[in-house]
């Protein structure tokens, strides 16, 4: 039997982009918060929580970006121009973003220059992927084989709103992650946040998933025809769990399943969107297999992908896992 | 007045954020290297100075390595975003070749660059010279699959074509090693180093006028300027039979490159001239005769084709390609010069007592860097009207995307660029203008432990910090 080697890389890649989502869903949070807690100690010990792991984590957005053009080069090529904007803006804000980790500590007069980039950083290319991802679930008009929409297509209410939720919700990935790594009055402030954003989160989920199926058929049947309905219920009533585990969490002041809690919510959201989307990588347009490069592009990549993939992984989580524990302000680990 | 359309945007964008790039990997690909033979010489001979060396470029390191990720981040979206035809139509063969340079590479520079740049007190300087060496194999990995994929779009192989119009691959081994390939590795790899070694040397040169005994900046000056004196003279080879690669796989692009516009036998060499693309002649022309034929033929009478062969749709831009070129062959020059130079008062025990040749090394920091980016005009340019030589015209390749959405993004790579790069250059130079001193902590109080990828430094500590513990010196 051979492989279906399209829908392996399908596999891959939405992993590579769930793995980012949930790996610098946090980090972009902290950034997010950073205007919102006050005084250089305070900032330094946010900084240092995401610090070792940041690059790492967006690592996986240039996998994701990659392996889209290496394997589905016609997604890519379609997707890209369609959400030119969101793309170029995400762009821009991880540069901002990313070198004040590098600069920050190159200056002692221009730090509040580096603070600021990373919180405007932070913030404009988490809404630029919540916009994108609006518009990629709203659906991609397609010509031949190139995008035949305008170049505002993206911009609508519905795009809106998920940029929105998706600063909401990485700010509620980035305040439960800092109750799990830090102490003292940065602890206290991220619960008084994470409360704020996990209800704000949760009620966001809520108009999303109801607006989504009537964006187009092919998702109203998939959620609510009989009997396909039963394999997916599943999905929301485990969201309804994972919100109140989260919010019992808070309540409770528990450092750790907040974070956990808010991590499921992001995988079942995900999972919801794969069933929406399947069998289609650019909604409602092209499927996986139109999609796909040649099988001899597709091989040649998951050969390497196959030896390449598993270390990565078996880094991050050790890496991690050096890294548990609380972080002060200082950059230890104790 | 009127306003370029959104092809001439898209390749302004391209070029802009691209030139802004290589300036990076041209850097960290030496710079890992030099860093790997410090380590390594401080293994062997157990003197301080290297390890203080090896301390002092390894934060300049870490600036340089961090704008390159960041900057070709932006490169890896820019191919969809601006090029979607090409991205569509040569993705199913160059899409994997980049995908292993982000697996392969980024993976394993992004892995190991934390336990170098932190791990030493953590792992002892055995696995911290592993480390050191990965990331320096890293930047070569990347630099393997990078021009592989730049090659293939000047010499294309290995590939055929599917219903869809689309390039497909159908010998592997035949598109990553394609003609023009072997050649560009190697002169793009001595280029890297070639800049590195005028960054080091003129950072050296500096520190030595203001104190002629600080060991590390003799260490540093010597060093460059033995490597400036054996890779120059190599380099010229290289591009000598690169030029000859190209000659034989586009012609046209040699043509340009040296204002030649009638096809004749004992084509001279133009030394200055001005090109002229509507006239289809060079005005100004200052001639060696004969000399064009020798160098390109190796035969003083030999026929040198000129750009009235092609269509005049098909030429590349002369007056750029003749200017780019002579830039990078006359800072080569100079590089190679400034080698010479050196070479000469080293024998005679005055290399580092001779003011005029440290002031002219500081001169020449940034040859290197402007060489590279001279060359990468050079051989871009000269593949125009093509993105895959050829085979697919540059303006058949852009994106549906309209002159203003180009244009606004623009703007926002300019301005961000200038911004962002203009800082970290700034915050590079300040770092090189500290002098060396010794024993120089690896971080300034309250620094974390950052950027350390996937692997940060504490990871191995785990490992083989337990078992023995670290030791500062090797001895």
């Amino acid at each position: 039997m051979s492989l279906d080697l399209p829908l392996v890389w399908a596999g891959l890649i939405a992993f590579a982009v769930l793995a980012y989502v949930l790996l610098d869903g946090f980090d972009l949070g902290v950034g997010m918060l950073f205007p919102f807690v006050q005084g250089e100690a305070n900032r330094d010990e946010m900084m240092n929580s995401v610090a070792p792991v940041w690059d790492g984590n967006e690592t996986w957005l240039v996998l994701g970006g990659g392996g889209l053009f290496a394997v589905f080069p016609l997604a890519y090529a379609i997707i890209m121009p369609a959400l030119y904007a969101p793309v170029i803006a995400m762009l821009l804000g991880l540069v901002l973003r990313g070198v004040a980790f590098e600069f920050r500590w190159k200056t002692r007069r221009g730090k509040f220059l580096w603070d600021g980039a990373f919180a405007i950083g932070s913030t404009i290319a988490t809404f630029a992927q919540g916009v994108a991802l609006g518009a990629l679930v709203q659906g991609i008009p397609v010509a031949g084989r190139a995008y035949a929409g305008g170049w505002w297509d993206w911009l609508t209410p519905f795009s809106l709103l998920t940029g929105i939720a998706l600063i909401i919700g990485y700010a509620l990935l980035g305040a439960t992650w800092l109750i799990h790594k830090t102490e003292g009055p940065v602890r206290d402030r991220a619960f008084v946040f994470a409360r704020i954003a996990a209800i704000a989160t949760l009620s966001l989920i809520f108009v999303v998933s109801l607006w989504t199926p009537f964006l187009s058929d092919v998702f109203m049947k998939r959620w609510f025809a009989w009997p396909q309905v039963l394999f997916v219920a599943p999905v929301p009533l485990l969201v309804g769990l994972a919100g109140f585990i989260l919010l019992k969490g808070l309540v409770q002041r528990n450092e750790s399943r907040p974070f956990l809690a808010s991590l499921a919510l992001f995988v079942l959201c995900f999972v919801g969107l794969l069933i929406s989307f399947y069998p289609y990588l650019v909604p409602t347009s092209v499927t996986i297999w139109q999609a796909a490069a040649p099988d001899a592009s597709l091989e040649f990549l998951l050969a390497g992908a196959a030896v390449l993939l598993p270390i990565i992984l078996a880094y991050t989580g050790y890496s991690y896992w050096v890294f548990r524990g609380k972080v002060n302000s200082v950059g230890g680990y104790h | 007045m009127e306003l370029p359309d959104a092809l001439t945007l898209a390749r302004f964008q391209f070029a802009f954020t691209v030139s802004f790039h290589i300036i990076f990997p041209a850097i960290s690909i030496g710079l890992a290297s030099y860093l790997a033979v410090l380590e390594g010489l401080w293994l062997v001979t157990g003197r301080a100075v290297f390890h203080d060396l090896f301390n002092y470029w390894k934060k300049i390191f870490a600036v340089a390595f961090g704008m390159g990720v960041v900057s070709g981040l932006v490169m890896s979206y820019q191919f969809g975003t601006n090029w979607s035809v090409f991205s569509d139509k040569a993705g199913p063969v160059i899409g994997p070749l980049m995908g292993y340079e982000v697996l392969s590479a980024f993976f394993l520079e992004a892995g190991f660059l934390g336990v170098m740049l932190f791990g030493l007190k953590r792992v002892g300087p055995k696995l911290h010279f592993v480390a050191t060496l990965m990331v320096a194999l890293g930047t070569f990995m990347s630099a393997f699959w990078i021009l592989s994929v730049n090659s293939w779009m000047q010499t294309p192989a290995g590939y055929g074509l599917n219903a869809a119009g689309q390039f497909v691959p159908r010998d592997w081994w035949a598109v990553i090693f394609n003609p023009s390939f072997p050649y560009r590795l190697l002169h793009m790899l001595l280029a890297a180093y070639l800049t590195t070694a005028f960054i080091v040397g003129g950072t050296g040169a500096l520190h030595l006028l203001r104190d002629a005994t600080q060991p590390a900046s003799r260490i540093m000056f010597s060093m460059a300027m033995w490597m400036a004196a054996l890779v120059a003279p190599l380099q010229i080879v290289a591009g000598d039979l690169h030029g000859l690669n190209t000659l034989e796989h586009q012609p046209a692009k040699i043509a340009a490159m040296e204002g030649h516009f009638e096809t004749r036998t004992g084509a001279p060499l133009l030394l200055f001239g001005l090109p002229d693309m509507v006239e289809e002649r060079t005005r100004f022309a200052l001639e060696i005769p004969k000399l064009g034929s020798l160098i390109l033929t190796r035969d003083l009478n030999g026929k040198v084709r000129g750009l009235k062969e092609w269509p005049p749709a098909e030429r590349p831009n002369a007056l750029l390609l003749f200017w780019s070129f002579r830039v990078m062959v006359g800072l080569g020059v100079a590089m190679f010069l400034t080698g010479v130079w050196s070479l000469a008062l080293r024998l005679r025990q005055r290399l580092f007592a001779t003011p005029l040749l440290l002031k002219a090394t500081i001169l020449m920091s940034p040859a290197g860097l402007l060489a590279v980016i001279a060359g990468w005009i050079t051989t871009e340019a000269g593949r125009q009207p093509y993105t895959v030589y050829g085979l697919l015209t540059t303006a058949d390749s852009a994106s549906p995307v309209g002159a203003a959405a180009v244009g606004a993004s623009l703007a926002a790579f300019v301005v961000v660029y200038f911004l962002v790069f203009g800082a970290g250059a700034f915050y590079m130079l300040r770092l090189m203008n500290a002098p060396p001193r010794a024993s120089q902590d690896d971080l300034s109080p309250g620094e974390p432990l950052r950027a350390g990828g996937l692997m940060p430094a504490p990871i191995l500590a785990g490992v083989a910090g337990a078992a023995r513990p670290a030791r500062e010196s090797p001895s």
